[in-house]
């Protein structure tokens, strides 16, 4: 794959807090349509990667490029035009509590993409039908368990028609069944030929939908390749015992 | 004891007192909007402010909290007229208590606003929502919610400490009350028809709070439960 | 015309002496009051705690200006000499009282549940238990809005001077009866009632401070 074909091209990424270098030279490419799951230990700057990517971290050193638009760097102009391109979904739902999970999710359209209130509800019905929570339009988050809050705000990003989503340990705080209905969702997604990073634990759905992997220990890539290649035969040490911790 | 009460001015000065009332309500109506706008403006600067707004901010905040409201209403009032600007009594008794109610306003909006977590700015980042839309749609009505028994509170503490401006002759209710006794010479009696009058007045803003409330908090109106 | 001059402000320092005495019969008093308030508002009566409920509503939604004229007028009406200092020492009281046992009675009812149950269980009777074991602990809670509060009374008691008490906000009018400088005169009274209310302000911000990290 030349960066020509990569949607997200990452390289040579370094990004430290204070004096702790969390990412030290990472890189790695995702093609239009292309799952990647990112896996590894807690600690080991996964999640930071990914925050990387979606612009709510400034980098040191490295390049990201995410649909054309170079990110991570101090006053990206782009940031606007990242925000309509990429969505993301975040562990903890991020639901805004005091809005309908409507207008949870026609919020943006109507204060961003400026479309009216009858659009982005044609929308939000639309993308609810697809998480399966369009009985849930006049909810509020409170009212839903974890795994359809979740729903919701995969949802409410979807709505926006990003051409990359990235999901951040997504179904981390749900208990196994919740965790089923999240992961069934992002596999329809994925079908339906959504371009995805996701961070994750859930190796089983790693396994099962992810076209590429990306192995992070120590703030490295340590090992990254087609899903079937890697945990086919891990070259490193760590890999497999990361693996084999995670069965 | 002997004293007779003698209630007769009422049948007379009625009017006065209504009109008096109504002054109260319009100036503590247009103060607390007011306030409230200022207040909330100053606790955003002093949240997500720089540093040196942020600082002069909180010089306000302090400055007008530790000094009493008579003063206050004194130096805009006699001050700044002898400085030059005249002011009528109503226009001064309203720059006072907004000046007044905006610091104490800063205080409890601030604490509001410190309770929207950080990730729920980052959610309406991802989702490209501008700063100030952010601001708008996403921390301030549920700032307002998490301090509004508080803030309502501030409300009617204002409502009755506008009957200071009474010493800069503002013909509101206390002033009324004022004219009414040197007139009539049954001060008591005068004080305690006001007293009730006020009793009436606070009950009657606790109320209307408590429906702005319900108007303004679409959710805790059909959950009932605290954001 | 006279200047302000030194004289003037070393006469509003010891006016400011008079604003420090009444706040203090204030916070006396009204610790009393207050005190019963809160004692009652957690009473086991109905009847107590609604008196109490309705005495704490009803200063609460009079303004403390109309408490002062009613003490001043109503002592008049009892045959007392009009003393501004017993008419502002009482409606003080009053006010604060309502203020310090609304206060108070949270502080109380924030001792949690548990500790009058095992003060019941070791035996001790209702009086044995606010005074060994409920009230040591409300003290502490209460201590951080008492000062608080404090501030309060020392700011309120600028309008004694409306029924002619002579304390600091009178005195500034006195002298600015004579020189005619209400922003200079009205500002340096500002400062000394920023000097005198500042620290307590802080000291019950640290208070609240310490109060949470020991928790």
């Amino acid at each position: 794959m030349s960066a020509d074909d990569a949607i997200v091209h990452v390289e040579g990424v370094v990004k430290e807090f204070g004096q702790l270098r969390v990412l030290d030279g990472v890189g790695f490419q995702v093609a239009r349509g292309q799952v990647a799951a990112i896996v590894g230990r807690s600690g080991s700057g996964k999640s930071t990667l990914l925050r990387c990517i979606a612009g709510l971290e400034t980098i040191q050193a490295g390049t990201i490029m995410v649909c054309g638009h170079e990110v991570g760097r101090p006053g990206s102009a782009a940031r606007a035009q990242l925000r309509r391109d990429v969505g993301i979904v975040f562990q903890s739902y991020n639901l805004f509590p005091h809005l309908t999970v409507e207008r949870n999710i026609t919020l943006a359209l109507t204060l961003v993409k400026k479309q009216s209130q009858e659009e982005a509800k044609k929308r939000a019905s639309e993308v609810l039908a697809l998480v399966g929570l369009t009985d849930k339009v006049s909810a509020y988050p409170e009212q839903l368990s974890g795994g359809q809050q979740q729903r919701v705000a995969i949802a409410r990003s979807l709505a926006l028609s990003p051409q990359v989503m990235l999901f951040d340990e997504v179904t981390s705080a749900l208990d196994p069944e919740l965790t089923a209905e999240v992961l069934a969702v992002m596999e329809d997604l994925a079908r339906r030929g959504m371009t995805m990073i996701t961070v994750t634990h859930e190796m089983g759905f790693a396994r099962r939908v992810a076209d590429l992997v990306v192995f992070m220990h120590k703030g490295k890539v340590w090992e990254s390749g087609p899903t079937a290649e890697l945990f086919g035969g891990p070259k490193t040490a760590e890999f497999s015992q990361f693996v084999a911790s995670e069965l | 004891m002997s004293y007779q009460f003698d209630f007769s001015f009422l049948a007379d000065r009625w009017p006065d007192f209504v009109a008096g009332a109504w002054l109260t309500i319009q100036l503590t109506v247009v103060s607390i909007a007011l306030g409230l706008a200022v207040g909330t403006v100053c606790a955003l600067v002093r949240v997500y402010g720089r540093a040196l707004p942020r600082r002069l901010v909180g010089f306000y905040v302090e400055l007008i909290r530790n000094t009493p409201l008579l003063i206050q209403i004194f130096i805009v009032y006699f001050g700044l007229s002898s400085l030059g600007l005249k002011l009528s009594a109503e226009v001064s008794a309203v720059i006072a208590l907004v000046v007044n109610m905006g610091a104490y306003t800063t205080e409890i909006m601030r604490a509001g606003i410190q309770s929207i977590q950080r990730t729920q700015l980052e959610a309406a980042d991802c989702l490209g929502l501008t700063r100030l839309q952010t601001i708008l749609h996403i921390v301030l009505l549920p700032a307002m919610e998490r301090v509004y028994p508080a803030l309502s509170s501030q409300f009617v503490l204002l409502m009755l400490a506008s009957s200071i401006t009474s010493t800069i002759s503002t013909e509101e209710l206390t002033a009324t009350a004022n004219l009414v006794q040197s007139d009539t010479y049954r001060s008591f009696e005068v004080y305690i028809v006001v007293a009730l009058v006020y009793l009436g007045l606070s009950a009657l803003y606790r109320f209307a709070f408590w429906l702005i409330g319900l108007l303004l908090f679409a959710r805790k109106r059909k959950l009932g439960t605290a954001l | 015309m006279i200047k302000l001059n030194v004289n003037h402000i070393l006469y509003l320092v010891q006016a400011a002496e008079w604003t420090v005495l009444l706040s203090l019969i204030a916070f006396a008093g009204g610790s009393v009051v207050g005190l019963m308030l809160a004692l009652l508002r957690v009473s086991k009566i109905g009847l107590m705690r609604a008196l109490a409920s309705g005495y704490i509503q009803i200063v609460q939604g009079t303004p403390l200006l109309i408490v002062l004229f009613l003490s001043y007028f109503g002592l008049g009406i009892l045959g007392y000499k009009l003393d501004p200092l017993v008419a502002a020492g009482l409606s003080f009281t009053i006010y604060a009282g309502a203020f310090l046992g609304e206060i108070w009675r949270g502080c109380i009812e924030a001792v949690p549940r548990t500790q009058w149950e095992a003060s019941d269980c070791l035996g001790l009777n209702r009086f044995q238990q606010y005074v060994y074991v409920i009230l040591p602990q409300a003290v502490r809670l209460a201590i951080p809005p008492t000062v608080g509060f404090m501030v309060q009374i020392v700011k309120n008691t600028s309008l004694a001077s409306v029924i002619g008490f002579v304390e600091l906000a009178r005195a500034g009018q006195i002298v600015n009866n004579s020189t005619f400088e209400p922003f200079a005169i009205f500002t340096v009274v500002a400062i000394i009632y920023f000097a005198l209310c500042y620290p307590l302000s802080v000291a019950a911000r640290a208070l609240e401070r310490k109060a949470h990290v020991g928790r």
